[in-house]
């Protein structure tokens, strides 16, 4: 093998006129200048690979930045906290010296490429993160979005990725509790893979990312590094060898939930032992980012020698050992003492663990590769200090006619037979449908602490046997909603998912947000997504559930086309005793449903509007956050003193969707009288926000009408849980037979 | 006094720790017991439980046969050791040949995760004696590598001897002969099946039932009993 | 008539995470001396009539879009003389 001079630091500096190929690498000219400034020499291949990786959007949020600093700026004041934004994940007390970090994430791109494995990594990313805070993953939820659900492409996608958000998640042992699943042609080329996860651990084990004390040990472990997700760095590759070499290194990487899971348990072990100083997981960026970030954060400087790195493949040179994504590995920095321990622990889960650096006290990440320094930088100017760029933004010249195009003045049904057919029509369409057939694809019960899964309202964990304390976890979003208005639809993403975790009777706490967009270099797309961003951060303020961290997801987009700008938004709740939760299915024939909150003619962005009318325009529903942590309390107090049995959050679909929901699962049905002051259309489709439905034993009416008459809670008795069909007075009845075949026939008849 | 209970982790395990609490739940003993172990703790009983040993990459606990912990738990078991086989388990327990017969990938292809109901055909093994023969309960199921199948000439012995020991009732969910989820070898000390008891212990967890809980208080009024 | 046989593996450069599995536990069944396994997929195509040069470029084309996934996997192609099952 020939080879050219290593491109070392001392090499970079006698030849400042070697040109790099950084456009090549996605670097701009004005950042690649910054960085020649910033080393006051040109880079060498091994810096240049690292800056460019690191200074991605992906990886530096140097287009989002701007707006996201709101989230700390706004951020409502909460005794809660204890980690904050800039750490892997967020934590948050949970009381009882619990603490639980969360996080949701996108993997968008590779899922689409490769649906199975784009989905498997992508679970595999979010678990990892919540391990480097020192917790053990209870849960994963995944939130998806589709293009047209019998779009031909659709049936390669979904398939794949569900199968791979099981193939991986199951292996792994963890139960998956939520979620959502929607279809809408504006995730055509797009599809939105979302995954969210949840971990536990006490006060006293939070991990952070910091490599701190001079002297101690860099440690490798988990998986060996392969070509994975390096496609740019073979250009430089090419640059530094001229022979033969394969050909080109897959984006693609493949995922191994085996080796997470030994990953899992061998990390918790040296955890319990207390073994580690620091820790940082391999995502993006791999050992570029774990190196950089772990050195920027802590006191010191580090040192690294990447000869000790195990390859899974021998030809890999420098700049793509820095820059490779192979999954299911860690970095952990160990003091010297505990390294026998900690590598005794590796080698009993069968897990391959390498010390490759350690802790300098100089203030330099300084790497080494056959002898030579081919990286000397300070780690700040790589993690933390990359381009941050004021993108235009301004408001789409569309917006004014779309919103003027109004939803409530779309033909409505004239008769009860047509009301009726809309209503089968609705809870058949593959938005509304039952997603059984994706969901039964997953664990729902591993770990044994599963309170509630989907399609409850939110999903619930146990994390103490004794006490009975528990956790939800609710995602929502709805593009359509933010389409139309994207500051208004963020706020009625996060109140909806707030609400979803009161539905079940858990006190909302804190937020995770996973935030979809199209390209920023599009005014208009940058404009929603300041909208969004201004929005969910002024929401968060109102309701004092602060944003603990979460992810940006641009570039969105297949030629001019952006989707939809989707901010699916995390709330994450507790509740003190799991055997008080509120399921959404009817208990028991004879309860009292009751109607919470005002029901208004809003039918912009609903699902009755793209269903019938195939049709997107006007203003979504308005958003009262003061109603909604009124809606919430009464909520959790009901759950608490027993005065409901059960309780569904009504959203898309509206009424008619939320009873259907609950009556099917339950097995019961129910009859409805539609409330003075309402016509029996708006009564059933209306999608207006804050507004629940729960049923009430008759021994707690009195009781739960004084509570919310001195709330002051509009709260409408609207029907009683009976019979085996859905029957809306003076209009029509459906048996729950039929509505069951409707409902839970349509997503296997185009997937199956 | 009580009884012993080993549960056997393999790497990939995942429902040892929820097998140690259904054991406790029931009254009894959990042992943790480690794949490289050389001898079973002079446990009363083990349980071999669910999860995804060594990936089940090659097939379903055919790497996790090999391991060290088998050699003693093949030879006591052939002596009259009770053993339970749950889903990976029950795979590991057919792999090794104390069970008949082996599972294949479901019928459908997909993974399945569902609350299933089964009929109790055999309540008179080791670990099913708290239940009443054609008993129906209901007991999750989650797997991808489920359907049972064996030969005729096996299935003709399972069903003539009454070793058939639990068998799926309303959905068939995975295409298993004779609609099978669990079967018990010639003694009854060894049971497998492809349901997970352990997850139907605690009324508001998972399903909410406790239809499980039998299988553990079985052996242990065996064990304390004997 | 006659079979063709498609080999599909997964690309040498995308972790087996099969294949490694199954090596890892070699040595502990005794058996030495082998330094890698990769796992992959063998399809058996039994083609009705002549395996001519038009009915190989189809079974190519049937197998770069549909037998493997060339995202991850590299397969062959090759014919294999079905010897008459003695009876």
């Amino acid at each position: 093998m020939s080879r050219t001079p290593l491109d070392t630091v001392e090499h970079a500096a006698a030849t400042p006129d070697v040109e790099l190929p950084w456009a090549e690498l996605g670097l701009k000219k004005d950042e690649y200048e910054r960085v020649v400034e910033i080393l006051g020499r040109r880079p060498t291949g091994a810096e240049l690979a690292m800056y460019s990786v690191m200074w991605s959007e992906h990886c530096s949020y140097k287009s989002s930045k701007v707006h996201l600093r709101q989230f700390g700026e706004k951020a409502p004041e909460n005794d809660a906290m204890l980690v904050g934004i800039g750490e892997n994940a967020g934590v948050v007390d949970v009381g009882q010296g619990y603490a639980v970090t969360f996080k949701v994430e996108s993997h968008n791109h590779p899922s689409y490429v490769e649906p199975y494995q784009g989905a498997a990594t992508g679970v595999g990313g979010i678990v990892r993160d919540i391990i480097a805070m020192g917790a053990r993953p209870v849960a994963v939820v995944d939130p998806l979005r589709f293009g047209a659900a019998d779009h031909p492409d659709t049936k390669r996608v979904l398939p794949g990725v569900v199968a791979g958000i099981g193939g991986y998640g199951n292996c792994l042992g963890l139960p998956n509790i939520g979620g959502e699943v929607v279809f809408d042609s504006c995730y055509q080329g797009n599809p939105l893979v979302n995954a969210g996860c949840i971990g536990v651990m006490r006060h006293e084990d939070i991990h952070l990312a910091k490599a701190s004390g001079a002297g101690n040990k860099v440690i490798l472990y988990g998986a060996r590094t392969g070509g994975d997700g390096i496609g740019g760095a073979s250009i430089l590759a090419s640059e530094t060898f001229d022979d033969a070499k394969p050909s080109k290194r897959p984006a693609v990487q493949v995922g191994d939930p085996f080796q997470e899971k030994l990953l899992i348990e061998c990390t918790l072990e040296a955890f319990r032992e207390k073994l580690v100083v620091g820790i940082q997981d391999l995502g993006a960026a791999g050992l570029s980012c774990a190196t950089s970030e772990l050195a920027s954060n802590g006191s010191g400087g580090m040192r690294v020698t990447l000869d000790d790195v195990p390859l899974r493949d021998s030809t890999l040179s420098p700049e793509e050992i820095l820059m490779s994504e192979s999954q299911e590995r860690m970095c952990a920095v160990v003091e010297p003492g505990k390294v026998d321990r900690f590598l005794e622990i590796c080698e009993k889960w069968d897990v391959i663990a390498t010390v490759i650096g350690e802790v300098t006290d100089g203030d330099r990440l300084e790497i080494y590769w056959h002898g030579g320094k081919i990286v000397d930088v300070d780690p700040r100017t790589v993690a933390h200090e990359g381009p941050v760029y004021e993108r235009p933004y301004a408001r789409p010249s569309w917006q004014d006619a779309l919103q003027a195009d109004d939803a409530n003045k779309l033909p409505r049904p004239a008769t009860s037979e047509e009301l009726k057919d809309q209503v089968l029509k609705l809870v058949g369409s593959p938005n509304q449908a039952s997603k059984s057939w994706i969901t039964s694809q997953y664990d729902h019960f591993v770990q044994g602490n599963t309170v509630l899964a989907q399609p409850e309202d939110s999903g619930m964990i146990r994390i103490d046997e004794e006490t009975g304390l528990g956790v939800a976890l609710a995602t929502d979003g709805n593009g359509r909603y933010a389409k139309l208005d994207p500051y208004t639809g963020a706020q009625l993403a996060l109140a909806e998912a707030y609400r979803n975790v009161a539905t079940t009777g858990a006190k909302p706490l804190a937020v995770s947000d996973c935030l979809n967009f199209g390209s920023p270099e599009d005014p208009a797309v940058m404009w929603q997504f300041a909208e969004a961003v201004r929005g969910l951060a002024d929401a968060c303020q109102q309701l004092g559930t602060p944003v603990t961290g979460g992810n940006v997801s641009l570039y969105n987009q297949t030629g001019e086309a952006a989707i939809h700008p989707t901010p699916v938004v995390a709330v994450l709740g507790v509740i003190d005793d799991v055997a008080r939760r509120t399921p959404v299915a009817f208990q028991e024939e004879g309860q009292l449903l009751y109607l919470l909150g005002d029901t208004r003619e809003e039918f912009g962005g609903s699902a009755w509007s793209q269903v019938v009318h195939d049709h997107l325009g006007g203003l979504p529903p308005k958003v009262d956050l003061e109603r909604e942590r009124l809606l919430a309390e009464i909520l959790i107090a009901a759950s608490r003193d027993g005065m409901i049995d059960s309780a569904h959050d009504l959203s898309d679909g509206g009424l008619i969707q939320a009873v259907v929901e609950s009556a099917l699962l339950g097995g019961k049905g129910a009859r409805l009288i539609v409330p003075d002051g309402l016509d029996a259309f708006t009564f059933l489709f209306s999608e207006s926000a804050g507004r629940a439905v729960v049923a009430v034993p008759r021994s707690e009416e009195v009781r739960f009408n004084d509570m919310c008459g001195a709330r002051g809670l509009p709260a409408t008795r609207i029907g009683v849980v009976d019979g085996d069909s859905v029957d809306v007075q003076g209009e029509f009845t459906l048996s729950l037979t039929e509505l069951r075949e409707i409902h839970e026939g349509t997503i296997p008849a185009l997937l199956a | 006094m009580t009884a012993r209970i080993g549960v056997v982790t393999f790497p990939g395990s995942l429902d040892d720790r929820d097998t140690q609490r259904a054991i406790r739940l029931a009254g009894a003993e959990p042992v943790a017991l480690w794949h490289k172990d050389k001898d079973l703790k002079q446990v009363d009983a083990v349980v071999l439980c669910g999860g995804f040993s060594y990936g089940d990459y090659l097939r379903a606990g055919a790497i996790a046969r090999f391991s060290p912990v088998m050699e003693p738990l093949i030879e006591q078991a052939k002596a009259g050791l009770p053993v339970l086989g749950i889903c990976n388990g029950f795979q590991i327990l057919t792999e090794a040949h104390l069970l008949p017969g082996t599972m294949l990938r479901n019928n459908h292809l997909h993974f399945i995760c569902r609350d299933q109901k089964l009929r109790v055909e055999n309540a008179e093994t080791a670990w099913t004696s708290d239940y009443t023969a054609g008993q129906e309960i209901h007991i999750p199921l989650k797997n991808i590598d489920g359907q049972y199948v064996a030969d005729q000439h096996t299935l003709d012995t399972l069903e003539s001897e009454g070793r058939v020991a639990f068998r799926y009732l309303d959905v068939n969910p995975n295409g298993s002969n004779n609609d099978i989820a669990g079967v018990a070898n010639e003694a009854g000390n060894v049971v497998g099946l492809m349901p997970h008891p352990e997850h139907a212990v605690e009324p508001l967890i998972g399903t909410g039932r406790t239809d499980g809980l039998p299988f553990f208080t079985s052996i242990l009024k065996k064990l304390v009993n004997a | 008539m006659a079979r063709v046989v498609v080999d599909v593996m997964l690309k040498p450069e995308i972790l087996d995470p099969q294949g490694q599995a199954v090596q890892r536990a070699l040595p502990r069944l005794g058996f030495e001396g082998i330094s890698d396994v990769r796992q992959g997929k063998r399809f058996e195509l039994e083609v009705d009539g002549p395996v001519d040069e038009a009915a190989l470029a189809r079974i190519h084309d049937l197998a770069e879009s549909f037998l493997a996934n060339t995202v991850i996997e590299d397969f062959t192609v090759r014919v294999e003389e079905v010897a008459e099952a003695v009876k």
